[in-house]
């Protein structure tokens, strides 16, 4: 029996489906069995991201209406050893599909695959409920920003009170220059603001805008210090203890020489 | 090097302290409106012990989170103010 995870965060823009995209397919490198659903019907974008987008044949709605079966909507990722994405409807709304019968699918699903991860989409709305109604674990998607947090904050008491308890947060897009500046929360500052679990730190990194374009997950690219940052957020899920990515070391080596010569 | 100093210091403006104290302030009322009972449940236990003492009117009885101002350093704190209209005393408090 696999465990079905929903990656989730209130605010839009934060990275849901990036972070969904990485940590799936670092979990399928592990050798896990991995399946992505995209819940955000309408606005269907894990396709893209994944670089699947001329693959799809049938969709999460063909499923549940009964017109294909859940075999033939899951398309594999031919790079991975075991990938897979069930993309959402593009052509539909949220209400195509109800909390019980995501529920169903995700039963269905857990059945096959090591790992369920389903990319939320942005909202409190019936999107939301769908995304989590046959989740057993919650990862909340955060950016050092007031919006994003309070946002954030939201989720958690929505995820509490549908006993989605203990969820584990990821603070996305963390920019060490402004951190140091003062100019931006620490990690520190919002652990202990929202009181949850820290499952990982990924810095803002133009490589994920680059294996977005291209669409390659970031934790593909061994240089990309997000990519590795999804890694270990991966093989913390899988249980193993990893420590934090010491960003302060990882900075260019610009930043290192100015540093280097302002300490004289 | 005082170029270089201002270059790898920049102006150190603090701003996160703003956001801090701003989103912590906020939380707090938001997190009463996420669970919507949160109130009720304050105001049924209060009306449960007050009743012992006093028989208060209970269709009036206003519990509601708000701001107020500390008395140190006038910043603002979030209060919750209970307003309780008595109708008479009971015999145990005369």
């Amino acid at each position: 029996m696999g465990e079905v995870i929903v990656i989730t965060s209130g605010k839009g823009g934060v990275g849901k489906t990036t972070t969904t995209a990485n940590i799936g397919t670092s979990l399928a490198v592990n050798g896990k069995k991995v399946v992505l659903v995209d819940a955000d019907i309408g606005l269907r974008n894990l396709d893209v991201v994944m670089g699947l987008e001329n693959r799809i044949v049938y969709d999460v709605v063909d499923v549940v209406e009964g017109v294909c079966r859940l075999k033939q909507a899951l398309i594999k990722d031919k790079r991975y050893p075991d990938l897979y994405l069930l993309p959402a409807a593009q052509t539909r709304d949220k209400s195509a599909v109800s909390p019980a019968q995501m529920q169903e699918l995700c039963e269905r699903l857990k059945e096959e695959f090591d790992f369920v991860l389903i990319d939320c989409p942005a909202g409190i709305e019936q999107g939301f409920r769908n995304a989590i109604a046959g989740a057993q674990k919650a990862i909340v998607v955060t950016t050092p920003e007031i919006s994003a947090v309070r946002d954030a904050d939201r989720i958690i008491g929505l995820l509490e009170a549908s006993e989605l308890r203990n969820p584990k947060l990821i603070i996305n897009r963390v920019r060490v220059d402004m951190v140091k500046k003062g100019d931006m929360m620490n990690t520190e500052d919002m652990i202990d603001i929202l009181a949850v679990d820290l499952l990982g730190v990924v810095p803002d990194d133009e490589s994920i805008v680059v294996s977005t374009n291209k669409g390659e997950p970031a934790v593909s690219d061994n240089k990309s210090l997000a990519g590795r940052a999804f890694n270990n957020i991966a093989l913390r899920i899988l249980g193993h203890d990893v420590p934090f990515l010491d960003l302060e070391v990882e900075e260019g080596f610009i930043a290192k020489l100015i540093k280097l010569i302002s300490k004289r | 090097m005082d170029l270089f100093k201002s270059i790898g210091r920049q102006n150190s403006s603090n701003s996160k302290e703003v956001a801090k104290e701003r989103l912590k302030l906020v939380l707090v009322h938001d997190r009463v409106n996420v669970s919507s009972s949160f109130l009720e449940m304050i105001k049924g236990d209060i009306i449960k012990v007050i009743s012992d003492y006093m028989e208060i009117d209970e269709n009036n009885l206003e519990v509601k989170m708000t701001k107020t101002k500390r008395d140190e350093d006038d910043s603002l704190v979030p209060a919750l103010v209970a307003n309780i209209p008595i109708k008479r005393m009971k015999g145990a408090a005369r």
